[in-house]
């Protein structure tokens, strides 16, 4: 199973590691990232697969969100079904 | 989407088949009944909770549909022990002139009804659903002695009761309205809630009285399992008002055309969204799928509400002029979106606009700029009908009578559904604020036109049906 994680906030350090803990933590893998960088804003979007994850969907959500507040950034996390269903015709 | 705008699946609901289980014997039939439901039932909760751990969507209710009840009550005893005559005087419109009273039913009967309904009540408990809705009869055309039993004891079943919903049809554009159950119904709803007044006379919320029921419907208190559908499905009521909302307010400046058009992408995705939840949880239940109902169904969190959208439509306060056209642009919209996501769309498919779950609306009726005339031109261009709506407790029961009727006739007349979730709230006069707490929310008393309409509603029979009934 794979999910979309998507990081929105002002950048400041940390934030890529904080993201990679959380999810290592959880031995969730990251499969793909790309980072965009625009003004002082930094948006991030990456690739995670569930596979041998000791933790729901659910659980990780609620842990990223209160991960990125401590750091000022908004983390949101979203299975790939959901993904697939609402855009695509 | 999902947690700023409130994007949930407000229910998955699984419809019973139960004509199976009719039998002469009370304690049999119940014996059916629950180990029929249990056994079907048992792990809709559980998966429900696992399908929002794999995907983080909120499903905020579990519910049941059964068969409509009274087509099971016929095959007990205590039931047929009632004499064919009455009944058929009763329905009999060329008796009328003699005017015949409303048939008796033996206490026994009534007895029989009430263990029913315990015994569902106690099932949607043990595999812990919210609501079991289908405590219901279809008398648009006439009445069964199982239907009148049926109807008699809901007063005494919706205040003991805690998750049994009922609902009533008592009128359909093919056959036209029963007026009979018209003037039944009033009664029933005032004894219902002299029965509950000490909690706000809240009995009143679980019972619907509908023209053009649909058959699929997974939304409480309307909910039931028609005849013609399979042994068992599973539907599933999206929501969403929240998401439609936040679309609206960032379309400011452009035309209808445009508003549509956003209006429509939205519905679409948030009909993929239920479909996906609707299609996982056949699969794990392994029951087969039945359809998604696109309605928008307001709930009591602020950003949540329909009279939201149109106010950020350009509506300054729900109810005052526009109100209709913005209502009518936005039902369409969902309708078409939904459409287009899914082949499967059934249920009543709208916006609903329950007065007590919407933030805006219970603020719009406490203006007194959202009326209860308001509300039914709304109901023209939306599902579903005057739902919610809290009238001063010394309402007679003949007016509520006449607030059914005006609603069913332009279900009727319109080839829609309509229904009316009316509450005569016992001790409370208009303006007075009322609060029913969790997902039903606090209201206001709306004030209701002071015109006796006793005369109209005593005579007996049915309406024709309209002429457009006559398609073939």
């Amino acid at each position: 199973m794979k999910a979309i994680v998507s990081v929105v906030g002002l950048d400041k350090p940390g934030i890529v590691a904080t993201v990679s803990t959380t999810l290592a933590k959880h031995n969730i893998n990251i499969i793909d990232i790309t980072q965009s960088y625009a003004h002082d804003f930094f948006t991030m979007i990456l690739i995670v697969d569930f596979e041998k994850s000791d933790i729901t969907l659910k659980e990780i959500s609620d842990e990223l969100r209160e991960e990125g507040e401590k750091i000022g950034v908004f983390i949101t996390i979203q299975h790939e079904d959901i993904f697939r269903a609402m855009h695509r015709i | 989407m999902i947690e700023e705008q409130g994007l949930d699946v407000r229910t998955i609901t699984m419809g019973t088949n139960l004509l199976d289980c009719a039998d002469s014997s009370l304690d049999k039939m119940k014996e059916k009944i629950d180990s029929k439901i249990y056994s079907l039932a048992k792990k809709l909760s559980e998966v429900a909770t696992s399908i929002e751990d794999d995907y983080g969507i909120p499903i905020i209710n579990r519910r049941i549909t059964v068969t409509p009840i009274s087509l099971l009550l016929g095959a007990l005893d205590s039931v047929q022990e009632m004499p064919l005559d009455d009944i058929q005087k009763f329905n009999d419109p060329l008796f009328q002139k003699y005017n015949i009273r409303e048939p008796k039913i033996s206490q026994d009967a009534l007895n029989s009804s009430k263990e029913i309904a315990e015994c569902l009540d106690n099932v949607a408990k043990k595999v812990n659903v919210d609501f079991l809705g289908g405590f219901s009869a279809l008398v648009h055309k006439g009445f069964t002695r199982a239907d009148l039993c049926l109807i008699q004891s809901l007063p005494e079943i919706l205040s003991s009761t805690e998750r049994v919903c009922s609902s009533i049809n008592l009128a359909s554009t093919r056959s036209g309205m029963n007026m009979n159950a018209v003037k039944i119904m009033g009664n029933i709803i005032h004894q219902i809630a002299m029965n509950t007044r000490d909690n706000n006379s809240i009995g009143c919320a679980k019972l619907v009285v509908f023209a053009n029921a649909v058959e699929d419907n997974p939304f409480m208190a309307g909910g039931f399992h028609g005849v013609g559908e399979s042994e068992c499905c599973i539907n599933v009521g999206i929501s969403g008002p929240g998401v439609i909302r936040n679309i609206v307010k960032h379309q400011k400046k452009v035309d209808f055309e445009s508003l549509a058009e956003s209006i429509k992408k939205t519905a679409f995705k948030i009909t993929r969204m239920g479909q996906l939840v609707a299609q996982q949880a056949a699969k794990r239940l392994n029951i087969p799928f039945g359809i998604v109902d696109i309605s928008l169904a307001p709930t009591t969190r602020p950003f949540d509400s329909v009279a939201g959208i149109l106010e950020e439509m350009g509506i300054e306060i729900t109810g005052g002029p526009g109100t209709t056209a913005a209502l009518a642009l936005l039902t369409d919209a969902v309708k078409k979106g939904g459409l287009m996501a899914s082949s499967y769309v059934g249920g009543l498919s709208g916006a609903f606009i329950p007065v007590s779950e919407d933030k805006f609306m219970t603020e719009a009726a406490r203006k007194n700029i959202l009326t209860i005339e308001k509300l039914e031109a709304m109901t023209s261009v939306c599902s579903v009908g005057l739902d919610m709506v809290c009238i001063p407790g010394s309402t007679s029961p003949a007016t509520i009578s006449g607030i059914i009727a005006d609603e069913a006739a332009i279900g009727m007349i319109n080839n829609k559904t309509t229904g009316v979730r009316i509450i005569p709230v016992i001790g409370k006069k208009t303006g007075e604020e009322v609060e029913f707490g969790g997902l039903l929310g606090k209201s206001i008393i709306m004030p209701v036109k002071q015109s006796s309409c006793e005369t109209f509603i005593n005579r007996q029979g049915r309406i024709p049906a309209p002429v457009h009934s006559q398609r073939n």
